[in-house]
């Protein structure tokens, strides 16, 4: 009898601060952004409840063509990062020798604790007019006047693939470790050819590890916000500078919330679709400790 | 080696490798390399080397170290970050023994919540705890006159938002461990007439320890760089992230910035290299 005593207290202390933790940072936060934002300012401390912030953002083009670029450019750079990150976790898992493989994966790993700000910091001092770049080619007479490498929509989907391909290669990495190298080689013995057994045996193999890169990375996308403002510059409309703009600049909390609510309901159904189309679950994915 | 290509396409394959190495270290490079250079901007012709930028203390080249707003910055987020990472290092080793070693219904449901934060965007995180602490100060002021300062933009919101999603890193870096661990060793202590919290204290506290030091270093991270959740909570107390891209957005860039960026640089791979460390296995004796 005592020992069950001491486990459910044990339980009881244990479940405390993981429900305090939830809810009061998580679940109410939430729930309260949602409330705030069905309702709408009509006076000084006067309110009306209805989807009039929604609608707003229905009826302003300028509001649901930022979430829709925001969107499918987080797409394009998720592709990308695959495409991309896919053959650097396969030669570091599968071809590195044992030696260069754990250096090689520390190098990923560096820039992971280098913040934002400085890796995009890093790119403005490159690419910007009186850049690293431009003064090269101009020292090397390749151009004649200097070239404004900022500013557009490929540097700044260039940034964002630098900034988040690292989230791609580490759960990639990691699948593929424990892949054993004999199913490769059946699958050539069997007589397949590179591509064959990339797409049949590797792939499949690899996939709750792409689910989850490819969870993470648009997740870390769509929610980003310096490398869009400062690759980008003012005009480079990213959904999450609307929010920052209704918050901060406007002072319009309630559109603000119902800004940050469909983000959050746009990343969560592109998550949930992601999941479905490739027969995973969260659990078996971000989760995989 | 698993497969066996021909030479050219292992060879392409290296460089390509090569060069996807090149692409992370550029802006890396290049941000810190101009701490160094004696020019009063981030740009080349390269005037020749100098330390001004770190030890200098008077204008027009005024150093990090005599900077008061960027040690400012640097003395808050050292406060941030050490209260983050003491924090969610509690709550994760509680969840790690929650969630491996307690049966309870809907275990499943709730190891989802757990993770939940890590997919949700910094900047929601930062807006929504935002508008409940705004709501339960306003509410507090109007219906009690109480001023609830701790609840309006500052130190502790920022902790707190930090902390709602740096809890399950450090959650899930812990519960990796203790599922390693063998139950025989504390069924062995019992034996031999051990009390719980002996047991807890001298055999599974010190095996659990490298993944709590190791968690507690990624925490302090992991805060140490965040931007996005921080921007919407700060008060008056700037942590450095939101001081340097005030000054990188208001003054335009300056080579001091480029040393702060060389500075956290070698401080963050250093404590990564702790973290890597505390957490290999040492050999079995």
């Amino acid at each position: 009898m005592m020992q069950r005593d001491i486990k459910r207290l044990s339980l009881i202390l244990l479940f405390a601060p993981f429900a305090l933790w939830i809810l009061l940072l998580i679940i109410l936060p939430h729930l309260g952004m949602f409330y705030i934002s069905l309702r709408e300012k009509v006076g000084p401390r006067m309110y009306e409840f209805g989807l009039e912030n929604y609608i707003n953002f229905f009826t302003e083009p300028i509001y649901w063509n930022t979430l829709i670029r925001t969107g499918s450019m987080s797409l394009l750079v998720t592709v990308l990062a695959l495409l991309l990150g896919f053959p650097i976790a396969y030669y570091i898992a599968k071809i590195a020798g044992n030696r260069t493989r754990g250096a090689l994966f520390l190098m990923c790993l560096i820039p992971l604790w280098v913040s934002d700000l400085i890796r995009a910091f890093g790119w403005i001092l490159l690419l910007r007019e009186t850049g690293i770049i431009s003064s090269s080619l101009q020292w090397a007479g390749l151009i004649n006047t200097p070239i404004e490498f900022l500013y557009n929509d490929a540097t700044v989907i260039m940034g964002l693939v630098y900034t988040v391909i690292l989230f791609m290669i580490v759960p990639l990495v990691s699948t593929l470790d424990g892949m054993d190298d004999a199913m490769i080689e059946a699958g050539y013995n069997l007589g397949g050819n590179g591509p064959t057994v990339l797409r049949r045996i590797i792939i499949p193999y690899a996939m709750p590890g792409i689910v989850s890169g490819c969870i993470v990375v648009f997740m870390l996308t769509a929610g980003s916000y310096l490398t869009p403002i400062l690759l980008g510059g003012k005009n480079s409309s990213w959904f999450t500078e609307q929010i920052y703009d209704q918050f901060i600049t406007r002072y319009n909390w309630e559109s603000g919330a119902a800004f940050g609510f469909l983000l959050l309901a746009f990343t969560s159904l592109v998550v949930w679709g992601g999941l479905k189309l490739s027969g995973q679950t969260l659990n078996s994915t971000v989760a995989r400790s | 080696m698993a497969i066996k290509p021909n030479t050219a396409f292992l060879a392409s394959y290296r460089i390509y490798v090569g060069l996807f190495f090149v692409f992370l270290a550029a802006p890396l490079v290049a941000a810190g390399v101009f701490a160094f250079n004696d020019s009063l901007f981030p740009s080349l012709p390269w005037q020749g080397f100098t330390l001004d930028w770190f030890f200098n203390d008077s204008e027009p080249k005024l150093g990090m170290f005599h900077d008061r707003r960027l040690l400012r910055g640097l003395y808050y987020s050292f406060v941030i970050a050490s209260f983050v990472s003491l924090l969610s290092v509690f709550v994760g080793t509680c969840n790690a023994f929650l969630f491996v070693r307690c049966k309870f219904p809907a275990k499943d449901f709730f190891y989802i919540m757990m993770v939940l934060p890590l997919v949700i965007p910094g900047v929601i995180l930062g807006i929504s705890i935002l508008l409940l602490a705004s709501n339960i100060a306003n509410g507090a002021e109007e219906a009690l006159s109480l001023d609830l300062d701790f609840l309006r933009p500052g130190i502790v919101l920022v902790v707190l938002g930090q902390f709602s999603f740096i809890t399950t890193i450090t959650s899930l870096v812990i519960i990796a461990r203790l599922r390693k661990f063998d139950a025989s060793m504390e069924e062995a202590a019992y034996n031999l007439g051990a009390s719980r919290a002996r047991v807890l204290r001298t055999i599974t506290l010190p095996f659990l320890f490298p993944a709590m030091a190791a968690a507690g270093i990624v925490a302090f991270l992991v805060s140490f760089e965040n931007f996005n959740t921080t921007l919407f909570l700060v008060g008056s107390e700037a942590p450095l992230t939101i001081t340097m891209y005030d000054r990188m957005v208001k003054v335009g860039s300056t080579p001091v910035l480029n040393a702060v960026s060389f500075f956290l640089m070698i401080g963050s791979a250093l404590l990564a290299l702790v973290s890597i460390l505390v957490q290999r296995d040492k050999p079995q004796t």
